[in-house]
């Protein structure tokens, strides 16, 4: 939909494990051989629910985890090529903000309350570009226009609480776009607003990267997001990735028992039709980390799981174009359908 | 017949924080003259963007704060003005349902107790009962019975949302506020809960007031739904008239800001310009004209009113007036 | 569907159910250990000091004047001859008593104060306007103008001392109980038809428990201080008692040729309050449930 042509991509992470240490031997393993890619001017969208591991995906890639107890212990994370898991932390530092920036589900927390809003877009600027003063703030001011704030010259200089919460996010918007980064993960940005402000930053993310070609990773638990803004769709589940499809694909031929039931269970308009019907239920609660089911996570709660899947974890194969599954009964089915 | 519900006229405002000796300097006008009325066995959605004063609406008709004016009838009886002690005989018919399942259990009782707390407050049974009635209460909301000595951090947000329906129903309420009951809850355990709340309100005939912000939701669970913004109720419907005919642009925008089903269904969309303005000086004539995409001068000066026409269908917008 | 949906146990949650023993927490928790072992020890030697001490502390032997101390004079006697051992353990008995009766009597007057001024809007500005003035007097100011109008007895300095704490007991109560009336799971107790009495008892003043015992061993050691020093003045506990105050009061004058007669009597009360603020800060960390969480 950007009118690009199919590029390298600009980031490839590669059987990414991200582990907890629990203090009672057995590390708690939240991200399991995760592997995707992006590339330029293109929207992966990773969803699952609470816990299932897509947050501290995008932590991991930015070398974020909360210390001293979370780390990387297997794989890499290639942004144009360089392993950002073996760069020291200063290179790390310059990556941050720069090469890859990221926007969070609740703005204030990703600003300083007691810095001007002006400041705070241009210090980004200083510190990765090195700018003098006065072309920074005349960058934090056209970022501002950029995210269609209106009376840009005043608030630069107004403080976030003086700022509704839309208004909050497009500032951490302009923050993380100042430096005109190639990747932006955006984990949950809409999910705090209310509905007409999230059509609002939604459009203003897909006309922002349509502007300037950069790649998105958006996380969200809303398939109605999904929907939105996806080019592909990565689906996770307990730490790993259990479905991976291009969006159209995805929504016309769901095959995990994940994915489809997702799907039944979101109440969504028109989904009523003449009278109110009751919506599909995924039985059960997701497991929790330190307790994963031994085979597919899954499997306990699947109305189609057979007694290999709580026995043998699946492992994620092809089924046509790159739509991917990893489920025993259904990666069969799925090229019939 | 009598509705289980009818609020007429209700107003909250919040004096702002006056100076010292002085006189307070304005108010926020969180509710601004709200009327509505449920019927046995009906579900009123009452829905709005966040600061719309539908919560406030809730917390005021189960008199957990005070209305401002405005009158609050439970089965025929008003109970508007009665002071804590008296409303204590009237909570076995209104029971609530809150958001957060974390912040509405108190962390140092047990789960047994948490349900059993009503029962002891108002004197039903002997000790041997209450817990029969606790174990029936856990078994019919999915919990299971055994697990009644565990405290609320033992369980997960969606069995939490159980332990706060069975409290609820403890009493045999006929009516069920619920303050956005599922908006905390993830995809697959939220449809849980809604079914849940539609498989009693069956059994037992409830009456609930379903607060929330999520459209596709309200569309669910609901019978009516009434359209908040500022204080104000602007559109009140059956449930298909409001989702397929909406009248107010309000609603329109509210429908149209709703992310889509399928990627197919991508469209250019009317996403309303700007935020919601303050309820402290909230606009002249009709509140949504400063956003709205069709206002003409009237909207400014004239507050329009909420005319129903025959279907019950209600809007409060000069423009989309029913035809008489 | 949904009726019938159990969700099985979570073996993680059952890990934090299981109370770590006591073993354990002495493990975890080394310092506050040995603080709770001195102060007991502290204890019991005030508690069994007639058993004890072997000698009486009031009995004078002139002869033995200012003796350093020996195998007859464990911490050597005083300018009256009289055992300094047996006084210091006596002394404990002061010190003990006295940090008992403020703790309790200050976190008890504090708790109700704290509670009314918490919950009655109406009642806070008046009630907090007469703590903001009790605090503003000095403890010694107070004991002195209380000796003055009446003898001195040991229930006059526990009252001085207490009318100091009070409204130190009030801020935290009240905050406590501020931040928890806005608790949903408060409006949730109304909405399900709880009275005032017991939603106080079973909902809110559960909440104050935990920082009122750690306050309340605060107030304890700070107590023991307050009283030395009140004595050491002579405005505190009557001469003729042996109170730690007291003991080194008398034997500063003789500091110069016999340093035993205010050594002992030291070390035992800077012991004695270190162990009791030991074992506050212990239980502040056991007892505050941010801390606990961290798993």
């Amino acid at each position: 939909m950007t009118g690009l042509a199919v590029s390298q991509p600009v980031l490839v992470v590669e059987g990414l494990r991200t582990e907890f240490a629990t203090g009672e031997g057995h590390p708690m393993v939240a991200v399991d051989g995760l592997s995707l890619y992006v590339r330029r001017g293109e929207t992966l969208c990773i969803v699952g629910e609470s816990g299932c591991g897509k947050s501290l995906t995008a932590l991991s890639i930015l070398r974020l985890l909360p210390r001293p107890y979370g780390r990387i212990g297997a794989g890499r994370v290639l942004l144009d090529g360089q392993d950002l898991v073996q760069v020291t932390e200063a290179e790390m530092r310059a990556v941050r903000g720069r090469a890859i920036s990221m926007i969070f589900q609740e703005p204030m927390s990703s600003l300083n309350p007691v810095i001007t809003i002006g400041r705070q877009i241009a210090e980004t600027v200083m510190v990765h570009e090195g700018l003098d003063w006065a072309d920074c703030m005349d960058r934090a001011l056209a970022m501002l226009r950029q995210v269609r704030i209106p009376e840009p010259e005043r608030r630069l200089q107004e403080y976030p609480h003086q700022l509704s919460g839309g208004m909050r996010q497009r500032v951490t918007i302009a923050m993380a776009l100042a430096c005109r980064p190639r990747l932006l993960l955006a984990d949950e940005p809409t999910t705090a607003l209310d509905v007409t402000i999230q059509a609002q930053i939604l459009d203003l993310i897909r006309d922002l990267q349509a502007k300037t070609g950069t790649a998105v990773v958006l996380i969200t638990h809303d398939l109605g997001v999904v929907a939105e803004m996806a080019e592909r769709v990565l689906v996770m589940y307990a730490g790993t990735k259990v479905e991976e499809a291009g969006v159209e694909e995805l929504f016309d031929n769901p095959t995990h028992p994940y994915t489809r039931g997702l799907m039944a269970a979101m109440p969504h308009l028109g989904g009523a039709g003449g009278g109110r019907r009751r919506l599909h239920e995924i039985e059960g609660v997701v497991p929790s980390l330190m307790a994963r089911p031994a085979g597919c996570a899954f499997a306990p709660r699947c109305e189609l799981a057979t007694e290999r899947c709580r026995r043998e974890a699946p492992p994620l194969v092809g089924i046509g174009g790159t739509h991917s599954v990893a489920c025993w009964v259904t990666a069969g089915e799925g090229v019939l359908a | 017949m009598t509705p289980v519900l009818d609020v007429a006229g209700l107003v909250k405002h919040y004096p702002l924080s006056a100076a010292w000796f002085g006189r307070a300097r304005g108010q926020v006008r969180a509710v601004d003259g709200v009327s509505f009325a449920i019927g046995e066995g009906e579900t009123l959605g009452l829905v709005g963007e966040s600061g719309c004063g539908k919560s406030t609406v809730g917390k005021a008709v189960l008199k957990l704060i005070e209305p401002s004016a405005g009158s609050i009838r439970l089965n025929g009886e008003d109970i508007t003005a009665l002071k804590p002690a008296a409303m204590v005989a009237h909570r076995r018919r209104m029971q609530v349902i809150f958001q957060d399942p974390y912040s509405s259990l108190n962390p140092r009782m047990t789960a047994g107790n948490i349900v059993a707390e009503p029962l002891i407050n108002f004197g039903i049974g002997n000790r041997a009962e209450q817990q029969e009635r606790v174990a029936a209460l856990f078994g019919r909301v999915g919990l299971r019975p055994d697990q009644r000595d565990n405290y609320p951090h033992e369980f997960s947000g969606g069995q939490r949302q159980r332990l706060g329906i069975a409290r609820a129903l403890a009493l045999g309420p006929s009516l069920i506020i619920g303050d956005e009951p599922v908006s905390a809850l993830d995809v697959s355990v939220q449809a849980q809960v809604i079914n849940l709340m539609m498989d009693l309100q069956e059994e037992y005939r409830l009456s609930y007031l379903f607060i929330a912000h999520d459209l596709g939701v309200v569309e669910h669970i609901s019978h009516r739904v009434a359209v908040m913004y500022l204080g104000k109720i602007v559109e009140v419907a059956p449930r298909a008239a409001l989702f397929e005919a909406p009248r107010h642009p309000y609603t329109e925008a509210l429908l149209a800001a709703v992310p889509v089903s399928h990627p197919r269904q991508r469209r250019r969309r009317l996403v309303l310009k700007g935020d919601v303005p303050s309820p402290i000086n909230p606009p002249s004539g009709c509140r949504f004209h400063t956003r709205c995409p069709i206002a003409v001068e009237r909207c400014r000066s004239e507050e329009p009113l909420l005319v129903a026409d025959t279907d019950g269908h209600a809007a409060a917008c000069h423009l989309r007036e029913p035809a008489r | 569907m949904a009726t019938t949906a159990i969700a099985a146990a979570d073996p993680a949650v059952d890990a934090v159910r299981r109370r770590p023993g006591l073993l354990r927490r002495f493990r975890r928790y080394p310092l506050p250990a040995l603080g709770v072992l001195l102060l007991a020890a502290l204890v019991t030697s005030a508690i069994g000091a007639p058993w004890f001490a072997g000698q009486d502390p009031f009995e004078m032997n002139v002869v033995d004047r200012l003796q350093p101390p020996s195998g007859d004079y464990w911490f050597g006697t005083d300018a009256y001859g009289r055992d300094i051992f047996s006084r210091t353990l006596h002394g404990g008995r002061v010190s003990l008593v006295i940090g008992v009766a403020v703790a309790a009597a200050s976190t008890l007057i504090g708790l109700l104060i704290g509670v009314v001024a918490g919950y009655f809007r109406t009642a806070d500005a008046v009630l907090m306007r007469i703590m903001d003035g009790l605090m503003a007097i000095p403890g010694i100011l107070l004991a002195i103008a209380l000796m003055s109008l009446t003898r001195a007895s040991l229930w006059v300095v526990i009252v001085a001392i207490t009318i100091p704490e009070v409204p130190r007991v009030v801020r935290l109560v009240r905050a406590v109980v501020l931040s928890v009336r806005e608790q949903v799971y408060i409006q949730a107790a109304t909405a399900i038809g709880t009275n005032f009495p017991r939603l106080m008892l079973k909902h809110i003043l559960p909440n104050t428990l935990a920082p009122l015992i750690v306050q309340a061993t605060y107030i304890a050691a700070s107590a023991v201080l307050v009283e030395s020093y009140l004595s050491f003045l002579g405005v505190g506990t009557p001469p003729e008692v042996p109170s730690w105050g007291n003991i080194i009061a008398e034997g500063r004058l003789y500091v110069q040729i016999a340093f035993w007669n205010i050594l002992f009597p030291s070390v035992f009360l800077a012991l004695m309050v270190l162990s009791i603020n030991v074992l506050g800060d212990g239980l502040r960390d056991m007892l505050d449930p941010r801390l606990a969480r961290r798993l």
